[in-house]
């Protein structure tokens, strides 16, 4: 073997080793949890509310309360996120205003989450009222989503040829017919993708829901959008630290269903994603 | 005698921020017949055949000065309504840009932005014809449901231009249609454009002479964004009046 080959042989192997180096953590985590957690899941600890101080029974509340809250963010953020992208690409000029619109939401998505809670708990719980709550809970983290949402749209949108758009309006199409017909549909693999990996981000937060939304203790389900609920990750932080003698299979159990629920997200933005992606070739 | 003509510009001068793209333009480009815009890269021809349907107005910081009448009607005025315009002036790019849609949908696209979807048997009528007046329906009729893309690139120009039939324009702009297509198919095209400039006035921009020779009944030759000759395409291919014509014909340049 020559000396080229040898090292070509050696960069091969030091970048695969490398690469598999980023994956066994997480497959440890994972394993870990499963190993640890999995022997508490029964039907009860899923479909039950916590029992005798939290150390008994199951965290359905949690469980729904992480859920609705999922939901709401998506409701808040998604639409706001995908039209202030279609703004920034499509129409917007390349002026001071844009730029400073495109570098807030660039240092948006530097802001510790803590912060998004603050700012949260002050703006909704305080300001409007909204008390600590399923809406307040899902605006701090729609707000928190956004930075990510806005990126991934634009990106998306931006990555549709502009041919398409050429086209489109040569044959007279108007501008929205044009982003509605020839830009938006090629562009929702990607805004999908983008959406549902923010989204469990958010499904996985305890700062943001910690001061808006997230109760410590309250074993049934939220009557309304200004009903406090139980979440998954913020569960998982009050057993794990204030409620002593807990048999730790129990908080292992809860971090496998958190971490099953975002598996489940994003399994289904990867078949979305590869349905629309059967209408895209170019 | 003069045809009559069905674009007249008057003194067009374009600008792209600084630079000057074309220069006192004045062309009269004759109703029903093929008119071909010949002349090296960056001449400035394709930017002319955009200035027919406006669409150098996407591009930004472009300023267009002088006068292009359609039918005497001048379309530069602020007040020319683009999406009308558009349509009764198409336009065919230099690659065939289908949809990634199917055949069918691919021509349903103009009918829906333009309001024209009435019943289904009358959209499937303008699909028919549309593709009839290609030569493509014997062929495609029976896979219509079949994306764009599987078609071969001279199938996908000649559905490009029946996208633009079916909206009825007057006019076709062509911006080197046949420049992705090998050489028998580009014949074919070119006796498509013979069949079309009976009931439509043509304008291809092409830098392959032989191609502007064969297809069309006028030819303009631009340089540097000035148009230095416009005439019957055989006067211009057999006796030119200006020096850099024969010049260009001959391939000392270009």
């Amino acid at each position: 073997m020559n000396g080229a080959k040898l090292r070509q042989q050696i960069a091969f192997s030091v970048l695969g080793a490398i690469t598999l180096l980023i994956v066994v953590p997480i497959i440890l985590v994972i394993l870990y949890i499963i190993i640890n957690g999995a022997g508490s899941i029964t039907w009860q600890f899923l479909t039950q509310a916590p029992r005798n101080g939290m150390k008994a029974g199951g965290i359905f509340p949690a469980i729904v309360g992480t859920i609705l809250l999922v939901v709401g963010t998506m409701l808040f953020a998604l639409p706001l996120g995908v039209l202030s992208a279609i703004y920034l690409v499509e129409y917007a000029r390349d002026d001071l205003f844009t730029r400073m619109i495109k570098l807030s939401v660039v240092n948006l998505s530097g802001i510790p989450s803590i912060v998004y809670g603050l700012f949260g708990f002050t703006a909704f719980v305080l300001l409007l009222h909204f008390g600590t709550s399923l809406l307040a809970g899902s605006l701090t983290l729609g707000i928190m989503s956004l930075p990510v949402i806005i990126t991934a749209s634009k990106e998306a949108l931006e990555s549709v040829p502009l041919t398409y758009r050429e086209i489109s309006l040569s044959l007279g199409a108007t501008k929205w017919q044009t982003i509605r017909y020839c830009v938006l549909p090629y562009a929702i693999p990607g805004i999908l993708t983008g959406t549902v990996l923010s989204l469990s981000r958010a499904a996985g937060e305890t700062a943001p829901i910690l001061f808006t939304v997230a109760a410590f203790y309250l074993p049934r389900l939220p009557h309304s959008a200004f009903d406090q609920v139980m979440a998954l990750p913020y569960h998982l932080y009050v057993i794990a630290t204030q409620v002593p003698n807990i048999p730790l299979s129990i908080s292992f159990a809860t971090a496998l269903v958190l971490i099953a629920l975002v598996f489940l997200m994003n399994l289904v933005s990867i078949i979305l994603r590869a349905h629309y992606r059967k209408k895209r070739l170019w | 005698m003069e045809p009559q003509a069905k674009i007249e510009t008057k003194d067009l001068n374009l600008f792209y921020g600084t630079f000057h793209a074309l220069t006192d333009v004045n062309i009269r480009i004759p109703a029903r017949a093929v008119t071909a815009i010949i002349g090296p890269s960056g001449c400035g021809k394709s930017t002319l055949l955009r200035c027919f349907n406006r669409m150098n107005d996407l591009v930004e910081h472009t300023q267009v000065t002088g006068r292009i009448a359609i039918d005497d009607q001048n379309i530069l005025e602020p007040q020319t309504d683009l999406i009308a315009l558009r349509r009764k002036v198409g336009m065919v790019f230099q690659r065939p840009n289908v949809f990634s849609l199917s055949i069918y949908n691919n021509l349903k696209f103009g009918l829906r932005i333009h309001g024209m979807l009435s019943r289904r048997n009358e959209i499937r009528q303008s699909v028919r014809t549309g593709l009839e007046q290609v030569g493509l329906w014997d062929d495609l009729k029976d896979k219509l449901s079949a994306n764009a893309h599987t078609l071969t690139l001279e199938q996908q120009q000649r559905l490009c231009i029946a996208r633009v039939l079916i909206l009825r324009p007057d006019i076709i702009l062509l911006d080197e249609p046949c420049s992705a297509l090998d050489p028998i198919a580009t014949l074919r095209v070119e006796e498509l454009l013979r069949v079309l400039c009976k009931d439509y006035t043509l304008v291809i921009v092409t830098h392959n002479m032989q191609q502007a020779a064969r297809v069309s009944d006028f030819t303009g030759f631009m340089y540097l964004g000035r148009l230095v000759e416009f005439a019957d395409t055989q006067k211009i291919f057999t006796n030119p009046a200006e020096q850099l014509t024969e010049d260009y014909i001959r391939g000392s340049f270009g």
